[in-house]
């Protein structure tokens, strides 16, 4: 890269429309600038001190004025809200379809898993035009996944999962940084993101190691392993509720409230149980708080992600669509 | 204490030995008290910056380990927001000159006034302490659960100082508070108070409502370290992001702290070297309380990319933007003062145009930040390391050299040079917009904050903001010497060296120890340099 260079690449579908609001910033930003530094030079030649013991003429104020230069301002920055919003509000929404990483942060490195198996440290492969969703966790302190050539950033945070989604436009190694101060080695946590043309892409899928257990899988075994299949049975027999169907559903809670069983409940279900108690169910069920690793978490999410397709599922529910790259040929 | 003023008395000459200083009561030997220490914590925190700029020159970490880098930017944000920042103006120039500027003998508390410099100072002490015996490493932002489960420093110990040094601004803001209701001499109407004593007004608002927020808020994270509570941190059952919400609910008003007290200087010097009054004095006086008062509804704005939700994020950042307008306006209106004035340009009014020049820069990179979009990317990078220095150092420091520059001649009765404070005046600005102008460039291309060693790409941006802060040492460093020179050597200052307007320059330089031969009576609007 050329060290002259003053933007970096554009590598996202983000990373034209932040610049575009950058460059009108800049712009408004560059016009006030001069305007005042102009008039204030101008001023000071103008009205210099020419004798000793000259005032300034007496000028009180005017109410036009400052109404005149509170209201431009506004009007400006309101424009400035409104434009930023409308693209933060296309950061913060996930399209439907989109292929899944888990991320998770810990003091210094990276770790990505692919919903199919593939696991990776500081570095990460994704196809070039396709939405790829980040979840992300972290194992201790905050961490901070920032790519500055998708013009995005996203904190990753303890005990909580975030997202963060993008569109790669162009393939290439792109800087992956630790963007929140996270210790000793804060400098060190960083790593690729490597976007590949979706051949390359899936001779990479191909041809690493890592293959044969999916996320789901792994998260099954988990899932059998912690005896958390003793209680939760596919059917209505267990003495904990069934995880069928469960997922991106309303779940009834025992207060008669509902809460929306998404990664942060079934998170908070199994670390923290008794926060949130199903209708109809004692609060038996044990926290699994540290006897699960937060890559062990994200695979049985995973794995209860995996049932909602599955032709039993009680609710009713329409199964969801495929993700948007088939995650294995 | 009770000398009976005459012209050869003044409060320096009341008493020489250690303990007429170490125990006065007088809030104008407070203020030298705290010019002293509040001088050795600029020149400490500008040393680890020296070392920070030097690491940075190079890619690689190779000056300092990376533990060694990381307490050395906490140490530099921690001494130059709480132990330089924060009192510099308030408790250098508004102890020396609130009380004189209102007509008064003194502040309402003198005892409390000393009180606040020995917490200070003590505060200050002890933070250095924790330092020597080991450092602290989490950032002046001390963010959880980093600082309250994870930090192998001294993080208790530093927060100790830190709640310390909170109680001295809070009796600092409450004397100044009481002594503006109670102690204005007859005349002195709110709408004849001079804008500086405004600004000190506001200020000392959020020093009262806010500062107790962080001492708790600090003392829990230490409660933390010490008793494992589970406030901060996800494996005790707590939240990590709570602390990042009381934590700024202080922190971004303290930013006004810091730069209220400069607004009110910037309106003084304004005036006096324009020789005119304020324009729109009342929308300059209510524009302070506005700030102090929005700037407590914006915290959420460090937060965007903390899992905020979509709809928060948004209402902070309009919050954001229409805090912006009040500052807008006072810029608009300290350059029409300009207009039709009789305009001088000793060092003074030279920083009070590099003053307007960073200040703006600062604030209008401020809109970047406050919209979301463009923060995403920029947050957290030397964008916003520039951002907060252009407006901290930009417009705090420039306005606490500018009235120092100004009243230096009625603290101390003695006239500087003022072809070097000129000379300073301009290595200054040209240092500090080489330093960090880069910054902006450097923090768009991606450069993390924070970082000890960073992708070779980013070097050249990095070399010219290191080149850039040894001209502005340079320039700090040149007041030391033709100030001290003056003590001993300067020309006797007149009572009004500049021809300005205010009631300081009414007395004496150095005034009497009760501020005035005569009880002032006040019959005039502030600035009335037409008559
Ligand atoms: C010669 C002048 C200065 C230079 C070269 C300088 C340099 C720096 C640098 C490079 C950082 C970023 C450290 C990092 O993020 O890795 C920093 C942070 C900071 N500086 Fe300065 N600085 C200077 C003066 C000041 C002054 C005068 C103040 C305030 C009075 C100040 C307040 C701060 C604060 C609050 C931080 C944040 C610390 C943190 O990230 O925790 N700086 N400075
Ligand atoms: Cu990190």
């Amino acid at each position: 890269m050329p060290q002259t260079q003053l933007l970096p690449e554009q590598a996202s579908t983000m990373a034209p429309r932040v610049d575009a609001l950058y460059f009108f910033l800049l712009a408004v930003a560059a016009f006030f600038t001069l305007l005042i530094a102009g008039l204030v030079i101008y001023f000071a030649f103008k009205y210099r001190r020419r004798s000793k013991n000259e005032a300034g003429v007496p000028i009180h104020g005017s109410i036009w004025l400052e109404a005149t230069w509170t209201i431009i301002p506004i009007i400006i920055v309101l424009v400035i809200f409104g434009w930023s919003s409308s693209i933060f509000f296309s950061m913060a929404r996930p399209p439907a379809k989109t292929l899944d990483v888990y991320v998770v942060g810990k003091q210094w490195m990276w770790k990505f898993q692919h919903p199919d198996g593939h696991m990776e440290v500081n570095e990460l492969h994704v196809p070039v035009g396709v939405d790829v969703k980040l979840t992300m966790t972290s194992q201790d302190v905050i961490h901070d996944v920032y790519i500055p050539n998708f013009r995005l950033k996203a904190d990753v945070l303890p005990g909580k999962y975030t997202h963060m989604w993008f569109k790669a436009t162009k393939p290439g190694k792109y800087h992956l940084f630790c963007a929140e101060y996270c210790g000793t080695n804060h400098s060190g946590m960083v790593g690729w993101i490597t976007v590949q043309e979706r051949a390359e892409y899936e001779q990479w899928l191909a041809g690493s190691s890592g293959q044969g257990t999916t996320m789901a899988q792994a998260g099954e075994k988990l899932f059998k392993d912690l005896a958390c299949s003793s209680c939760h049975q596919t059917d209505t027999i267990g003495r904990g509720p069934t995880l069928v169907g469960l997922y991106d559903n309303k779940v009834t809670l025992d207060n008669g409230s509902t809460v929306m069983a998404d990664d942060a409940y079934l998170r908070e279900s199994i670390t923290n149980p008794r926060a949130k108690v199903v209708a109809g169910f004692q609060p038996v069920m044990p926290s699994f708080q540290g006897l699960v690793s937060e890559e062990g978490l994200l695979q049985i999410l995973e794995y209860i992600k995996s049932l909602r397709t599955t032709p039993s599922n009680a609710t009713g529910v329409v199964p969801p669509p495929a993700p948007a790259i088939p995650a294995k040929k | 204490m009770d000398t009976a003023a005459t012209p050869h008395s003044n409060y320096l000459t009341d008493g020489y030995s250690l303990k007429s200083w170490l125990l006065t009561r007088d809030h104008k030997r407070i203020g030298l008290l705290y010019l002293f220490s509040v001088t050795a914590f600029f020149l400490l925190g500008a040393f680890f910056a020296g070392i920070i700029r030097l690491e940075l020159l190079t890619p690689a970490g190779d000056l300092v380990s990376s533990d060694i880098y990381n307490r050395l930017f906490t140490m530099h944000g921690v001494v130059m927001i709480f132990f330089f920042l924060i009192p510099s103006i308030p408790s250098v120039l508004g102890n020396f000159l609130v009380p004189i500027m209102i007509g008064a003998k003194d502040l309402a508390f003198p005892r409390l006034n000393l009180l606040s410099w020995y917490l200070y100072t003590f505060g200050g002490l002890f933070t250095l302490w924790a330092l020597v015996t080991g450092g602290v490493d989490t950032g002046w932002t001390f963010y959880t659960p980093y600082s309250s489960s994870f930090s192998n420093s001294n993080v208790a110990l530093v927060i100790v100082g830190i709640f310390i040094n909170g109680f001295s601004s809070i009796l600092t803001g409450l004397n100044f508070i009481v002594t503006i209701h109670k102690m204005r001499a007859p005349g002195m109407t709110w709408f004849r108070m001079p804008l500086f004593v405004w600004a000190h007004y506001a200020t000392s608002l959020i020093f009262v409502l806010g500062t107790p927020v962080i001492a708790i808020t600090l003392l829990m994270v230490g409660a933390e370290r010490v008793l494992h509570l589970g406030i901060f941190d996800p494996k005790l059952g707590g939240d990590p992001v709570l602390f990042q919400h009381l934590f700024w609910f202080y922190s971004h008003p303290a930013v006004y702290i810091m730069i209220l007290p400069a607004m009110g200087v910037a309106s003084e010097l304004v005036a006096a070297f324009s020789r005119k009054a304020i324009f729109g004095y009342e929308f300059v006086a209510f524009s302070s309380l506005a700030i102090a008062v929005f700037g407590f509804l914006v915290w959420g704005h460090h937060m965007f990319v903390s899992s905020e939700s979509v709809y928060s994020a948004m209402a902070f950042s309009l919050l954001s933007f229409l805090v912006a307008i009040p500052s807008a306006v006072k810029v608009f209106n300290w350059s029409a003062t300009m207009y039709k004035g009789s305009i001088s340009f000793e060092a003074p009014m030279l920083y009070v145009f590099g003053f307007i020049g960073l200040f703006m820069i600062g604030g209008l990179t401020g809109l970047f930040l406050a919209a979301i979009a463009v923060d995403v990317h920029v947050t957290d990078t030397y964008f916003v390391v520039a951002h907060f220095h252009y407006i901290m150092v930009g417009g705090a420091i420039m306005m606490y050299m500018g009235g120092l520059h100004f009243w230096w001649p009625k603290i101390f009765g003695k006239l500087y040079n003022e072809f070097w404070a000129q000379v300073a005046a301009v290595t200054i600005f040209v240092g500090f917009n080489l330093t960090f102008f880069p910054q902006f460039i450097v923090g768009y291309l991606g450069m993390p904050r924070r970082y000890h060693a960073y992708p070779p790409e980013f070097q050249l941006w990095n070399i010219l903001s290191t080149a850039g802060a040894t001209v502005l040492a340079v320039g700090y460093a040149m007041p030391a010497f033709y100030l001290l020179h003056s003590l001993f050597k300067g020309k006797r200052a007149p009572s009004n060296p500049w021809g300005a307007k205010g009631l300081e320059w009414e007395t004496t330089s150095p005034p009497p120890t009760h501020n005035f031969e005569t009880p002032p009576v006040v019959t005039e609007p502030p600035y009335n340099y037409a008559k």
